[in-house]
């Protein structure tokens, strides 16, 4: 087996030094009757690297992949150029088969990633600080409801019906088993968010307000002033960004009052796969450090005074706290924000902002376009490169419809929010720069046929 | 005319002299790199794109895209006026924000030369204890980079995602196969999640039946991730006593059961390196108190084709595909943690999932749920879970087959033992009377000189080229050292490990003054971790510039 370096010699003579018989005496304390005798019921034996590989590739070609078709799926996963370098520079075998850097000596290489990947992060989301990657979005966006309830003491959530449908639920499931309340609702199919709505709700019990930006329709709101009315009552705000390369283009949440801001990191360097791996990303203000989940990487010297970074203030993790850990986070997006930051630093600000334009521009051509087509409404005043239209039948069928067509069209709110009845008319549509003016017009001819 | 020799060939020179310090501060191939903030600007970029539909269209600055490859350009930004305005809802950006750019030569090498400031697999034995540092086959990159998966959205209409929902369903029979359980959950992220999620099954099943219970029992020598995780379900936390030869203590556990313990968690193999002998008594004690059974399964390498978890009464099991199933570490993630299920949990298991139907597979989600899985605790997380990992994890247990996987573990538990037995007389191996160990190979601090401790061996280990063992867990060891080499080692990389672990060790019983400021050789020197701590610098500032002091 190519994997499997030992030879029956080399196995026979540790045997000999270990001073077993055999194999199985060194399963000795397996009882018996745990014991599995013979194969893996229906797993045939080791095959070849071209076995293998046919097999996968069998199953990869019966997908339709986001590069075959005109294609404008958005809602929390984003499909962008990541530039070959990125690709390449994440499979140098020091980064993909290091793992956590206990090991600072060793581990400089990682280490300093971090500590850049964490300034880019905070400096994006207009935070002071950042840490080191959490699993994603949704589970970064928990874990900022869990850090304002130890900060504030308190635990009702406020959740803006602009968040994101698995977002919610991933808090809803989480807050069962704590016993947060969260006040959630559905959002509605305007251009208006429900900032004012939020507004109102805020009082002394709230230990949060939690907003996205863009929200999950792709509208825009400003959120100074839900960031100054959660501080006059002791809330905290939490700002969720789940296409960050907005923030090439729009004001950061930090900027606005945000205390944490979290979100999902895929679009910068990652890659759709099928919805993960992703990184989440978390960044607040200094005076919360000590309650952020997750690892962070310090700066520090070395015994000859040389610059170095190393993983700390890890009283707050599990390893050393146990039970009163600020998370359980242990394994996290290591590889992802590698990624994440090799794109960010070959964008760079220009780069991010030229990228972040480029989006807009060609959602702004889109929607246009898209709007003209007979039964189409575009629901958004504002939006960045994600914008929500209402057609004059139910879009989920119709999302089906072009999809055998070859014309991958968006995403339908029946689909996020099944039996809202309301909603069942809304397809979120993002454009990105990798959708051109033909797949533009695709969309509208497709769009066309089907809602005739 | 005739060459002149001078300088062609010069002698060696006087190889006792001193190294200068270089002007550098590199050492020839031990690069020196600094941060992207210090050699980049917010006005050079990698990437080039094409105009934006919107330039031109506003007046006056900022035009998108003409700035393109111009870098005295001003930084581009929409203006909200024109003839096609920009819809931003006035909230565009225009303060610079400092990222830093660096063209792709410069990226390539940045990356690079950090790169090599890493100790990896690739690189050497990694003995990281309950870590699983194994080879990551190359294959399983290739594989998940098929465009059939990579490149497709978690939101496509179902017929589009035929194949990629297929991986998660075969992937998926192989783990409950390979477990003996009847359900799984795929979408946990690492272990850890796979904890929760676990834990979060259990208390949905005793919620279900009224009873829901308030203390989890965790053995001390368990991962820290174990208490953290019951402790984030909101229950309280209690040790489990081990025995003398660092086993659960089976009797005190079962004095311990009663009405407010909802279940244990049981590493198994456990932390110290053995099998938990007991697991199947411990399983029926812990049900006949009307307690659940969750194991962590983070060393499922040691058994994998060769025991059933199943077989032991657990109720539930996170898998690491991490570690047994080798989806690359990268620098500390991303993993990928699928749960097991007994048939008493798998009503409770969260969404989504793929099912089989006769018109192929289907992702149960919210939406259909409710028909037949009505008891699901819910969601974990947006989207179905690691796709990324599956697509290698499948490929790993392809090419591994029913043969294989069984050579894994006997590997794996083979190479811990010779380990094991070729320190004896050298390393205090505490529960090395109590038989063979499985995949790791645990031993304690004894005997070392007065004033040496377990991080000085591991940082003699990085000068011999090593990257060290996990040290100080588990914490029922004093000084542990606990070694883990995995099955993808030769034995002539074992033997080489274990002269120079036996060396390094020596040296700390003989009180080494060297080894105290190990390591010399690596990129840093020890690093100042309490400084790191005290005044924490998370993010890198612009220097304050001193003013010029005339
Ligand atoms: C025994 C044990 N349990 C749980 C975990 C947590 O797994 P993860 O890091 O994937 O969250 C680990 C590894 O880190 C472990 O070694």
């Amino acid at each position: 087996m190519r994997y499997l370096p030992l030879t029956n010699e080399d196995r026979a003579a540790m045997l000999a030094r270990i001073g077993a018989s055999s194999i199985d005496d060194l399963f000795v304390d397996v009882p018996e009757a745990a014991r599995l005798s013979g194969p893996i019921a229906g797993l045939p034996n080791h095959a070849s690297e071209m076995a293998v590989e046919r097999h996968m590739a069998k199953l990869a070609r019966q997908n339709l992949s986001a590069g075959e078709a005109p294609f404008f799926l958005g809602a929390g996963a984003y499909k962008h150029h990541v530039p070959a370098s990125v690709d390449h520079l994440i499979q140098r075998g020091e980064f993909l088969t290091a793992y956590t850097p206990y090991q600072p000596e060793i581990a400089q290489g990682t280490l300093q990633m971090l500590f850049e990947f964490q300034t880019q992060v905070a400096r994006l989301y207009g935070c002071d600080v950042a840490n080191a990657s959490m699993y994603d979005g949704s589970t970064a966006c928990w874990e900022a409801i869990v850090m304002a309830r130890r900060v504030t003491k308190r635990g009702k959530a406020l959740l803006s019906s602009g968040l994101h449908p698995h977002y919610v639920s991933v808090a809803e499931t989480m807050a069962k088993f704590t016993g947060d309340a969260l006040q959630t609702a559905l959002p509605t199919l305007s251009a208006e968010t429900d900032a004012e709505a939020l507004l109102e709700a805020i009082d002394r019990d709230t230990s949060c307000v939690v907003v996205q930006y863009p929200d999950i329709l792709g509208r825009i709101a400003d959120l100074s002033a839900i960031a100054a009315r959660a501080h006059e009552h002791g809330a905290l705000l939490i700002a969720v960004v789940t296409e960050p390369v907005a923030l090439g283009a729009l004001k950061a949440p930090g900027d606005m009052g945000a205390d944490i801001v979290v979100g999902e990191g895929q679009s910068i360097g990652v890659g759709l796969q099928f919805g993960g791996p992703y990184v989440g990303l978390f960044a607040c203000q200094e005076r919360f450090v000590r309650q952020m989940p997750g690892r962070l990487c310090g700066e520090t010297v070395d015994a000859e005074g040389k610059r170095g970074f190393v993983l700390t203030l890890s009283t707050r993790e599990q390893h050393i706290r146990r039970e009163k850990a600020t998370s359980n986070i242990c394994t996290n997006s290591g590889l992802c924000a590698l990624a994440f930051s090799i794109h960010m630093t070959l964008l760079g600000e220009r780069g991010l902002r030229d990228l972040a334009m480029l989006n807009h521009g060609l959602a702004v051509q889109a929607a246009e376009t898209l709007a003209a087509v007979p039964g189409v409404e575009l629901v958004n005043d504002s939006f960045f490169n994600e914008f929500t239209l209402k057609l004059s039948k139910e879009a989920r069928p119709v999302v089906r419809d072009l999809a055998e067509r070859g014309i991958l069209a968006g995403v339908s709110l029946g689909r996020l929010y099944p039996g809202a009845d309301a909603l069942a008319h809304g397809l979120i549509v993002a454009v990105t720069e990798t959708t051109t003016s033909e797949d533009i017009a695709a969309l509208a001819a497709g769009l066309k046929e089907a809602l005739a | 005319m005739s060459i002149n020799q001078s300088g062609w060939k010069p002698a060696i020179g006087d190889t006792q002299a001193p190294a200068a310090a270089t002007y550098t501060g590199n050492r020839a191939l031990m690069l020196e790199e600094a941060l992207i903030f210090e050699i980049g600007d917010t006005r050079t970029t990698g990437v080039d794109f094409s105009p934006s539909p919107l330039q031109g269209r506003g007046p006056g600055r900022g035009e998108v895209g003409a700035s393109a490859g111009d870098e005295n350009a001003p930084l581009p930004t929409l203006s909200p006026e024109g003839e096609r305005a920009n819809r931003l809802g006035g909230l565009e950006r225009t303060a610079s924000f400092g990222l830093p750019g660096l063209s792709e030569p410069e990226t390539v090498r940045h990356y690079t030369r950090l790169s090599r400031q890493n100790y990896a697999i690739d690189l050497g034995l990694f003995p990281l204890g309950s870590c699983t540092m194994k080879h990551n086959p190359r294959l399983n990159e290739k594989v998940a980079r098929m465009p059939g998966f990579a490149d497709l959205h978690p939101l496509q209409t179902m017929d589009t995602v035929q194949g990629a929902l297929g991986v998660i369903h075969e992937l998926a029979h192989w783990l409950k196969t390979l477990t003996g359980m009847p359900a799984v959950a795929m979408s946990p992220k690492a272990g850890a999640h796979g904890e929760l999620c676990g834990l979060l099954a259990i208390r949905s099943a005793l919620e279900a039946r009224g009873d829901a219970r308030s203390v989890i029992l965790v053995p001390e020598s368990a991962h820290g991730t174990n208490p953290a995780t019951a402790a984030f379900c909101g229950y309280g936390v209690e040790n489990i006593p081990a025995t003398a030869e660092g086993r659960v203590d089976l009797a005190a556990l079962t004095a311990r059961l009663g009405p407010d313990v909802a279940a244990v968690m049981i590493t198994n193999p456990n932390t110290c390196g053995l099998f938990e002998r007991d697991m199947k008594a411990i399983s029926d004690v812990v049900h006949a108190a009307g307690a659940l059974v969750y194991c962590d399964g983070a060393n499922f390498n040691a058994i994998v084709g060769r025991v059933r978890p199943g077989d032991l009464g657990i109720d539930a099991m996170h898998i690491n595909l991490h570690k047994t199933f080798s989806t690359p570490h990268g620098g500390g993630g991303p993993g990928s943690g699928p749960v097991v299920f007994s048939a008493a949990l798998a009503p409770f298991a969260p969404l989504p999932f793929v099912e089989k139907t006769d018109a192929g597979y289907v992702l149960v989600e919210e939406e259909t749920a409710g028909e037949h899985h009505a008891q699901n605790f819910g969601r974990m997380t947006a989207f179905h879970g690691q796709m990324g990992m599956f697509t290698r994890a499948l490929a790993y247990i392809m090419s591994h087959g029913a043969d294989g996987l069984r050579q894994v573990a006997e590997d794996a538990v083979l190479n811990a033992n010779y380990i094991l037995r070729s320190l004896d007389g050298v390393l205090d191996a505490p529960f090395g009377a109590s038989g063979p160990c499985m995949h790791e190979a645990l031993f304690a601090d004894d005997g070392l000189a007065e004033g040496f401790s377990t991080l000085d061996i591991a940082k003699g280990l990085i000068d011999e080229g090593y990257h060290p063992m996990t040290v100080y867990f588990p914490l029922v060891v004093h000084g542990a050292m606990l070694v883990e080499p995995t099955e993808t080692e030769s034995k002539a990389a074992l033997d080489q490990f274990i002269g120079a672990l036996r060396s390094v060790a020596e040296r700390a019983k003989a009180g080494d003054a060297a080894l105290k400021s190990a390591p010399h050789f690596a990129p840093r020197r020890r690093l100042d971790e309490t400084l790191a701590a005290r005044k924490p610098v998370l993010v890198w500032k612009e220097p304050v510039v001193a003013e010029a002091a005339e």
